[in-house]
């Protein structure tokens, strides 16, 4: 991070992942902040790059902006009255409250750890690196993952099965 | 990046040897050098001279494309196609394209007028990006990153958003429809893309493009011999994914006017438009040089520059594209999404799995690529049409009664889960 074009480029990145996430919070229309979300998760996708994690950078692109922010707009779209937008709910100021408290938190411990910097320079290629590890060292996390996705895939299928609909046509 | 790779190889690193443009921009910027520029400007003007490469690449082809895909079909359809603006109508892309430049960019009255105005900048968007890895020819390639092939699924995956912008924005149920249609084909086969995409990778043991091209040419191999079934599929998905018939219930005419963007006019419609035809180009681009050879042909590119080889296998594959458009009628939507979860995804799966079992007895075995590669073809393209008759007629594709009559409704589904009729089922 000595160069002008990586210090540059992790400005503009974190000010769009910061000012995005604020908007979603912001605007009042749903669609609108699921979009700025999009725009947050692109951001931190920019600031992997710039940590030299290409894959997690790939991936966060694919499963966050690609895959989780359509999960979110199913959910809107099938939610009764999406269309009254983000309007003032009473749990406006505790959320606010814990907001607070959370951001404290780690504004605190983020000052308060003795960062340790690493001095190798950036990895080479880390997609290979990661697949030996999911593989190798954290294979029973890896099959549980798989299987736990399996199984809700199958519930998903039994919930919205037809008793016999394929018989009686 | 640039400068690395003239060096070594078969190719002159001279300026005038242009089997790699890559040589003459790598000359000039070596002139920049001379001159005593800074480290970046090399970097930010070899990706300039990339980046408007691409662009006035893509739009001269498609400019050439309408024309011929017009003419093509209207050939197959028996008629005579646009013949009256130039000589063989040669011009009426050119005068259609300064039609879109010159209508009026209607936004109705109650659009989400934000949305309205990025949706297709962020369809445009992805559909070039993914020219950033493919590789032209060797050593013409603007980023050649090592994930790659995951950077196309990736920036593929942005595509469903845009889409799904342009079609709520609008406030027209025409183009919600559309949208959510989309919406739903591009999940679905996303999922048959990366599979098929995951051959490749298995094969070839790395995502970066230009290596999967290495491999194929340093095995004197195309991968589609290989993978005969996973290589239909990604066309397959492709066309999906790239909306042209007959997947294309996204914007189907007789059902839906246009589909997502049915309220779009002038230039707006122009980029949903031109998105179409660089996506379809990119989709081409990525079947040849993950299936096809990339910029190779078997010895010929030491001979014809690459990038001519990759052009003229990639346009061969976009006519594909124009072929089906021309003569198969268009898919129900419960079709399309069966054909990709019943059909596709199984065999896919399969496929997978074989591919990996190939691969570890080929590395643990210690075979010569002679013995394995051919075995392995036979293998896959015996499997591959085993698959395709025998799950057809599992599914009961070759018994008419037993082919579903109609699509499941989103009522009946409800009805069903909470066990009363659904009002109006």
């Amino acid at each position: 991070m000595d160069d002008a074009g990586a210090i540059a480029a992790f400005w503009i990145l974190a000010s769009l992942t910061v000012g995005s996430a604020l908007m979603v919070v912001v605007v009042r229309n749903l669609i609108h902040a699921v979009v700025l979300l999009i725009l947050s998760f692109l951001g931190v996708a920019g600031l992997y790059v710039t940590l030299s994690a290409d894959f997690v950078a790939v991936a966060q692109v694919l499963i966050y902006a690609g895959a989780i922010s359509v999960l979110i707009l199913f959910a809107i779209m099938l939610t009764p009255q999406a269309g009254r937008d983000n309007a003032e709910t009473l749990l406006r100021l505790p959320m606010l409250l814990l907001a607070v408290v959370v951001g404290f938190t780690i504004g605190l411990v983020s000052l308060e750890t003795d960062w340790s910097i690493a001095d190798r320079g950036g990895f080479e290629e880390t997609a290979s690196a990661i697949g030996e590890a999911l593989l190798s060292k954290y294979v029973l996390p890896f099959e549980m993952a798989s299987v736990l996705l399996l199984v809700s895939m199958i519930g998903a299928i039994v919930l919205v099965r037809s008793e016999g609909f394929s018989e009686e046509e | 990046m640039l400068l690395e790779r003239l060096r070594g190889g078969p190719l002159l690193a001279e300026w005038w040897d242009l089997r790699d443009i890559g040589n003459a921009v790598g000359g000039f910027l070596q002139r920049i050098e001379e001159w005593g520029a800074p480290d970046w400007v090399p970097y930010v003007v070899s990706g300039l001279i990339g980046i408007l490469g691409i662009l006035l690449w893509l739009l001269a082809s498609q400019i050439v494309f309408i024309w011929i895909e017009r003419r093509a079909i209207a050939l197959m359809q028996n008629r005579l196609g646009p013949n009256r603006v130039g000589p063989m109508g040669l011009l009426q892309p050119i005068a259609d394209s300064l039609k879109l430049f010159l209508k009026e960019a209607i936004t109705t009255r109650d659009s989400d007028r934000l949305l309205f105005w990025v949706a297709p900048v962020a369809i445009f968007t992805p559909a070039m990006v993914v020219f950033a890895v493919v590789p032209f020819s060797e050593g013409m390639v603007l980023a050649d990153l090592n994930v790659g092939v995951l950077f196309l699924i990736a920036v593929a995956a942005l595509n469903t958003m845009a889409v799904f912008m342009a079609g709520w924005s609008s406030n027209n149920k025409y183009a919600l429809l559309g949208a959510m249609r989309t919406v739903a084909m591009l999940i679905s086969y996303e999922l048959i893309q990366v599979l098929a995409l995951l051959g490749v990778v298995l094969f070839a043991g790395s995502m970066r493009l230009s290596d999967v091209v290495g491999w194929q040419s340093g095995f004197n191999t195309w991968l589609i011999f290989l993978q005969p079934l996973p290589a239909l599929a990604y066309l397959i998905a492709g066309a999906v994914e790239i909306n042209r018939s007959p997947m294309d219930i996204a914007e189907a005419e007789s059902e839906i006017v246009a589909g997502y963007h049915t309220e779009y006019s002038g230039i707006k419609f122009g980029f949903f438009y031109a998105a179409e035809y660089f996506a379809g180009f990119a989709i081409s681009a990525v079947a040849v040089s993950l299936y096809l050879g990339g910029w190779t042909a078997w010895g010929l590119e030491q001979w014809v520059p690459g990038w001519l080889l990759f052009l003229a296998k990639l346009y061969l594959v976009f006519s594909i594209f124009i072929w089906t458009r021309g003569t198969l009628p268009r898919l129900r939507i419960d079709q399309l999404m069966a054909f990709a979860w019943k059909f596709l995804l199984p065999m896919s799966l399969l496929n997978v799995v074989v591919v990996g079992g190939e691969v570890l007895i080929w590395r643990e075995m210690d075979l010569s690529a002679g013995v394995a590669l051919p075995v392995i073809g036979a293998v896959n393209a015996a499997m591959a049409v085993a698959l395709v008759v025998g799950w057809g007629r599992m599914l009961g594709h070759g018994r008419p009664e037993r082919r579903a009559q109609r699509a499941l409704l989103t009522t009946e589904v409800g009805a069903n889960f909470y066990g009363k009729a659904a009002p109006g089922a």
